[in-house]
């Protein structure tokens, strides 16, 4: 096996480092119009004026050395294995960023007429229809920040269009008991209750166990597939039926979208709303947290619904159209994530349509391939044993020690690979859920099970010890991190 | 786009020999297996309607071809603001964004491995509670307009009251991502009325809308008219005084000269980070700003927070963890405070590199080159005929009203764009400004010349 250590830096804070007097930056400035003012600051009225402000003093080169150190004690997609269950870390193509990076992008102000910045609008305008296109729908909005946002996005024009159709009473979202935590979240801001909904021995909704929970208070479904076990819904279409029987809308969480690329769309499916995320299945990079997108789509009976702007056309060209008639308004200032959307759509010419089908075949290879090359008795299917994979696979780690699964996790960052999402989804036991992306060659695959079956063996026989070794530090105590709780420091 | 034989920069196994051997172990005899689990009935029987997919040299110099026709600085003059601001962005920014480890890697889940990206953003939440004055600030939210939004629920949420005040003279822009926000929560909004000669809030306005109803007045300051609110401590105070909480959005480079929010009693400040480091992008990604002064309303909070700790087995060894997790998402659900997940921690790096870079000194000269140019600015506006420069009486800081004697705003505003000078964005006739009036901003990255060069254009333009 590989030998890894992370780098150890004993960094201190930015604040302990400055030094007065010390500074990283040249300001630009005009003496002949400095020399008007003599004390500009007096042109803020007194009442509302500032003393000095508290910032590190520094020099450029300090400031570099200080934030290149920390980014040495950050794992990352470049560094390494890091199948994220749920969150698709696949490679972010180089080319998506210099293309962001370039001036035209960077230097565009939302609110310039929409006449000069066409070359852009028509970049969003065609992968608008792009994403069109692999859902199965007929409109999307790209204003949408993230996929949460776009979840919410989805509820709020579900809310208003049974408003709008005299339905006011329809104040329930199902949400099976596998789903991402984003959903029930999403559907309370919208004012829903939330209605659970159990998958079945095989981690699967069944449509009549919706059929149970449908009723005419039901507003609509959110559902993820494949599902947060890697497992497509089988009766997908049953279920979308079920709940339009009951006269409630389908939202699709897109959050599993890497499986489905050229192989089936949520559109033909019976979903009438749809979230993609972009930072996953379109390989954008995911800047430690963020920024995505979340791009929403809709069936034709909602396209008027959607939040705004939409990218329109017309003899006269390309435009932002912030007058859709019914409207949930905007969630998010100014166009969206206009520079998350280019390296999408830069994505997506770089693969075409058979590329984009040739990710998902990969993807889901891959999964299915990892899954197979774990030892089974130390890493059981929790759910659906004899069933497929689609681009993820979750095990339960086979131990009765407490925090199996987190001393696994833990384990696993000392072999220079980064863990899978653990305790997710909150219906498996010791839950293990990885994502390996068709990024990642057959090699390191090969790697990471090895890496897994080790660690289970070490776990058995208690001889893991303290883990993680190598990292930048050994276990964090998250506890502590609480009591006392301190969110800044005073300096 | 793959090769004559079949392969692809971003494919590793994308070769037939290998499919065939993961088949082997997947134990499957070919790919379209491995989907025989999805139903026939909706699968997709053709292929995908997009384009081939082409080399990254044919991309590459296809976007930014297309990309060329846009008119963006340097190639034209930017004078736009509302939210949105021209500012430099540091080369030694850029490099810190560009470092692969941070932006690909996700949110910290392993804090061990991921001490790099959770020490930044807990500088950064630092940083900012310095700058804002303020005891807590998230790690990000999406923006100025969301964080405004989240805010104002956060406010019914904690005092449970049905009615929001919202300043008249804020963006248009965030007062409808805050209706769309809380909507759902059945929050009454109520517009304040602004001074039309001065632009500031009509305090006695807002005194008559004051009752025990309302759960808190949203300000912003500067207002989108880029006036200051010079009364804002006593209008806070006026708040407080009927048991609402005050949520101040502001613009963070303003906090160089203006006073910062906690010192006049912000309950809730938010704000948009773009100007700290983080270029105009078309409108993102940016940076939403949300800090609390209480400490004890972290609790309440959205989004992700970082707290300081130490390794498990050596108390003496400092570390860095996401804190409070139990208001998020994917551990408390349908009862979390938001739903947020993915943020722009990245822009916050960039922040914290920013203001560490410009420091005190750096800071305080960046606001007074800028309120200087933009005082300069409006002073050579006001020489070109039939233009009011600045239109609102109140003092500014970088972004100003014009109002035109008998042009219309919206055709200033294009013929400008002509000349290949943007700015004056129109103020929408909703704010009942009751004028013609188009906002400009100016900043640190404006010459001289490029005023000269503004006033020129509008004299031709008005």
């Amino acid at each position: 096996m590989r030998r890894f250590s992370q780098a150890v830096w004993d960094e201190p804070l930015i604040s302990e480092l400055s030094r007065p007097g010390r500074v990283g930056m040249s300001i630009p400035s005009d003496p002949k119009i400095l020399s008007r003012y003599r004390d500009p600051a007096s042109l803020v009225p007194e009442s509302v004026r500032r003393g000095s402000v508290k910032l590190p003093e520094l020099s450029e080169l300090q400031v570099l050395r200080h934030f290149n150190r920390l980014s040495q004690m950050n794992f990352s997609v470049e560094l390494g294995m890091y199948p994220l269950g749920s969150c698709t870390m696949k490679y972010n193509p180089k080319v998506s960023e210099m293309v962001s990076a370039s001036d035209s992008m960077k230097n565009a102000h939302p609110l310039q007429p929409g006449e000069t910045v066409q070359g852009l609008l028509s970049i969003f305008y065609e992968l608008e229809g792009f994403l069109c296109e692999v859902t199965g729908m007929h409109r999307f909005t790209l204003s949408t920040a993230a996929g949460a946002q776009g979840e919410l996005a989805g509820v709020l024009m579900i809310r208003k269009y049974h408003r709008d159709h005299g339905q006011d009473k329809r104040d329930e979202i199902i949400v099976p008991d596998s789903a991402h935590g984003t959903n029930p979240a999403s559907a309370a801001m919208a004012g829903f209750k939330v209605v659970k909904v159990a998958s079945d021995s095989s981690g699967q909704v069944r449509a009549r166990s919706v059929r149970d929970v449908c009723s005419e208070k039901t507003a609509g479904m959110m559902f993820t597939v494949p599902n947060t076990l890697g497992l497509f819904e089988s009766e997908v279409a049953e279920v979308c039926q079920a709940v339009h029987d009951a006269g409630g809308l389908m939202y699709y969480d897109g959050a599993n979208m890497n499986a489905l690329l050229g192989r089936a769309r949520p559109g033909d499916m019976g979903f009438d709303v749809v979230h993609l995320n972009l930072h996953k299945t379109f390989a954008t990079p995911h800047g430690g947290g963020g920024p995505g997108a979340g791009p929403v789509g809709v069936t034709r009976k909602l396209a008027d619904y959607l939040p705004v702007p939409v990218v329109v056309k017309s003899k006269r060209g390309y435009a932002l159209d912030y007058g859709l008639k019914h409207t949930i308004g905007p969630l998010k200032g100014f166009v969206g994530n206009s520079a998350v959307l280019l390296r999408a759509y830069v994505y997506i010419r770089l693969l075409g349509a058979s590329g984009l089908a040739d990710v998902s075949s990969l993807a889901v290879l891959a999964a299915n391939y990892l899954w197979k090359s774990l030892d089974p008795e130390a890493f059981p299917a929790s759910h659906g044993s004899g069933l497929r994979r689609k681009h993820e696979t979750v095990v339960s780690v086979n131990s009765e020690l407490p925090g199996a699964a987190l001393t696994v996790a833990k384990a696993i960052l000392d072999y220079g690979m980064h863990a899978p999402t653990v305790y997710f989804p909150l219906i498996v036991h010791e839950a293990l859920m990885i994502e390996p992306t068709e990024s990642e060659p057959v090699e390191m695959l090969d790697e990471y099970a090895a890496a897994l079956n080790e660690i289970y063996r070490g776990l058995k026989e208690g001889t893991l010890g303290a883990v993680p070794k190598h990292a930048s530090v050994g276990k964090v105590d998250e506890v502590k991190a609480s009591h006392p709780l301190t969110l800044r420091v005073h300096w | 786009m793959s090769d004559s034989q079949g392969r692809h920069p971003l494919l590793p196994n994308l070769d037939q020999s290998l499919v065939s051997k993961m088949l082997e172990k997947a134990g499957a005899a070919s790919i379209d297996e491995l989907f025989s689990d999805i139903p026939p009935r909706v699968r997709l029987k053709r292929a995908l309607r997009l384009p081939k997919g082409s080399s990254e040299y044919e991309v590459r110099r296809e976007v930014l071809a297309r990309l060329g026709q846009n008119s963006t600085p340097p190639g034209s003059l930017c004078f736009l603001g509302g939210g949105v601001w021209p500012h430099y962005v540091p080369a030694a920014v850029e490099s810190i964004t560009s470092r692969q480890e941070f932006y690909t890697s996700y949110t910290p889940y392993q804090a061990e491995v991921s001490q790099g990206m959770l020490q930044a953003l807990f500088e950064y939440q630092s940083l900012m509670c310095d700058l804002l004055g303020m005891e807590a600030c998230n790690s990000s939210m999406y923006d100025w307009a969301s964080a405004a939004g989240e805010a104002v629920r956060m406010a019914g949420r904690v005092t449970g009251r049905r009615k929001a005040l919202i300043a008249g003279n804020a963006s248009l822009q965030r007062l409808a991502v805050i209706r769309t926000y809380t909507e759902p929560m059945g929050l009454e909004l109520e517009t304040v009325a602004f001074d039309r000669k001065k632009g500031t809030l009509d305090a006695e306005d807002l005194q008559s809308r004051l009752s025990s109803d309302v759960a808190c007045l949203y300000i912003e300051n500067p207002n989108f008219f880029g006036v200051i609110e010079e009364a804002i401590p006593r209008i806070v105070e006026q708040v407080h005084s009927h048991g609402a909480l005050a949520v101040v959005g502001v613009d963070p480079i303003s906090l160089s000269l203006v006073k910062e929010p906690g010192a006049y009693g912000a309950d809730i400040a938010v704000g948009e980070g773009q100007p700290l480091g983080i270029a105009m992008n078309y409108g993102g990604p940016h940076l939403g700003i949300f800090s609390v002064k209480d400490i004890k309303l972290a609790r309440s909070m959205p989004g992700r927070l970082i707290g300081i700790t130490t390794a498990t087995a050596d108390p003496g060894r400092k570390a860095f963890a996401m804190v409070l997790q139990a208001r998020e998402q994917h551990i408390r659900r349908e009862a979390a405070m938001s739903n947020v997940c993915t943020n722009e921690s990245l822009m916050a790096v960039a922040a914290a590199s920013y203001l560490s870079l410009l420091g005190k000194d750096g800071f305080r000269k960046l606001g007074e080159a800028i309120i200087s140019n933009a005082h300069y600015a409006a002073k050579m506006l006001s020489k070109v005929r039939g233009v009011r420069s600045p239109h609102f009486s109140g003092a500014f800081f970088k972004e100003f009203a014009v109002s035109y004697q008998s042009a219309k705003s919206a055709s200033v505003y294009r013929r400008l764009a002509r000349k290949g000078v943007l700015g004056g964005y129109p103020l929408h006739r909703s704010f009942g400004v009751g004028a013609e009036a188009g906002l400009y901003c100016v900043t640190e990255v404006h010459t001289r010349e490029d005023i000269g060069r503004l006033a020129m254009a509008l004299k031709e333009a008005v």
